[in-house]
C-alpha cells in the first residue's frame, strides 16, 4: 500500500513529526498515569489507618 | 451566590463534584483529541511551504497555549490563596504545575523539532523561545519552593508570591514575536484580522487546542483530589471517605 507508505514518510520529515506525536502521547500518557496511582495509593493508605482505628 | 461559591469551594465539596467531573472530561477530551489527529494528519492538505512538516503545529501551538494559559489559573489560584485565605486556591494552584511544566516542556521540546527542519537549527536565543525558556524555569521554580518547604501554608505562600511576579512573563511570551521579530514565525491565529491559515487546516488545530485544555481540567481536578486528600488527611471527612471499598479500590 503506496498511500499508507506515504502517510507515514511525512514527506520526508517523518523523523520530526512522528517524533513530536510520539512525545506529546508520552506527556499526555503520563499526565494521565501518574495522579490516578497516586489517587489510588493515598486512598489505600488511609483506609489502612482507618482499619488499625488510628486517630485522625 | 456567593453562599455557592463557598461551599463549591470547601475541599469536600470540590471533592465530590471532581470525582462525577473528571471521567466526563477525559472522555469529551478524547473525542477531540482523536477528531482533532484525524484531520490534522491525515484530511488536512500539506502546507505549500513547510510540507508535512507543519503538522507539528497540531502539538506545539495548542501546548505552548496551554502552558500560558495554566501560568495564568496557577497564579490567579495562588493569588486567591494568598489574599483571600482560601485554602483551595492553594491546592488548585500547587496540583497546577506539575501540568504547566511538563506542557511548557512539549511546546519546547515540539518546538525543537519543528525548527529542526525548518530553521535548520534545534534552538536559537530568539525572544520567544527564551521566554518559553523562563516559564519552564518559573515552574520548575514553584515546584523546587513546594518540595523543599515542608510547612504547606508557607510553602503556598512562597510559592504564589513567587508565581504571581512571574505573571510579568506572559505578555513578553505572547508579544515578543512582534517586539523582537527574529526567527519565531509571527501569530496564526490571534489576529485581529482574518488568521493566516487554511479552514482545512484551522478545524483540526481549534479541536487540538480544545481537546488539550479540556484534558487539563480532568488531569487538574484527578491533581487536586491528591492534594486535598494529603492537605485534609487528619479531618474527619477524608477519614469517612477512606474505607468506600469501591472508591479506594
Amino acid at each position: 500500500m503506496s498511500t499508507l507508505a506515504e502517510f507515514f514518510a511525512m514527506g520526508g520529515y517523518a523523523t520530526y513529526v512522528w517524533s513530536a506525536y510520539a512525545l506529546a502521547a508520552v506527556v499526555l500518557v503520563w499526565n494521565v498515569v501518574q495522579p490516578l496511582r497516586r489517587e489510588r495509593r493515598l486512598l489505600r493508605t488511609l483506609t489502612a489507618r482507618t482499619k488499625r482505628g488510628e486517630p485522625a | 451566590m456567593l453562599e455557592g461559591f463557598h461551599k463549591f469551594a470547601s475541599p469536600p465539596h470540590f471533592h465530590a463534584i471532581s470525582r462525577r467531573l473528571s471521567p466526563w472530561l477525559f472522555g469529551v477530551s478524547a473525542v477531540l483529541f482523536a477528531c482533532g489527529l484525524v484531520g490534522g494528519l491525515v484530511l488536512a492538505p500539506a502546507d505549500y511551504q513547510q510540507g508535512d512538516s507543519f503538522r507539528i503545529i497540531y502539538i506545539h501551538v495548542p501546548s505552548a497555549w496551554l502552558s500560558m494559559f495554566v501560568y495564568m489559573v496557577m497564579a490567579g489560584a495562588g493569588a486567591c490563596g494568598l489574599i483571600w485565605k482560601m485554602k483551595m486556591g492553594d491546592i488548585v494552584a500547587r496540583a497546577a504545575a506539575p501540568l504547566g511544566a511538563s506542557f511548557t516542556f512539549l511546546a519546547l521540546a515540539s518546538g525543537a523539532l519543528w525548527g529542526k527542519p525548518m530553521w535548520g537549527t534545534w534552538w536559537v536565543w530568539d525572544a520567544r523561545l527564551t521566554s518559553e525558556l523562563i516559564l519552564l524555569f518559573l515552574y520548575l521554580g514553584y515546584i523546587a519552593l513546594q518540595t523543599a518547604i515542608e510547612d504547606r501554608r508557607a510553602a503556598a505562600r512562597a510559592g504564589a508570591v513567587l508565581a504571581i511576579v512571574g505573571v510579568v512573563n506572559i505578555p513578553i511570551i505572547h508579544y515578543s514575536v512582534e517586539w523582537w521579530s527574529t526567527l519565531h514565525q509571527g501569530a496564526t491565529i490571534t489576529k485581529l484580522d482574518k488568521p493566516s491559515i487554511a479552514t482545512s487546516m484551522l478545524i483540526p488545530l481549534l479541536a487540538m487546542t480544545l481537546a488539550f485544555k479540556t484534558f487539563f481540567a480532568a488531569v487538574l481536578l484527578v491533581r487536586t483530589r491528591c492534594e486535598i486528600l494529603e492537605f485534609e488527611q487528619h479531618t474527619s471527612w477524608v477519614r469517612g471517605l477512606a474505607p468506600d471499598a469501591e472508591f479506594a479500590r
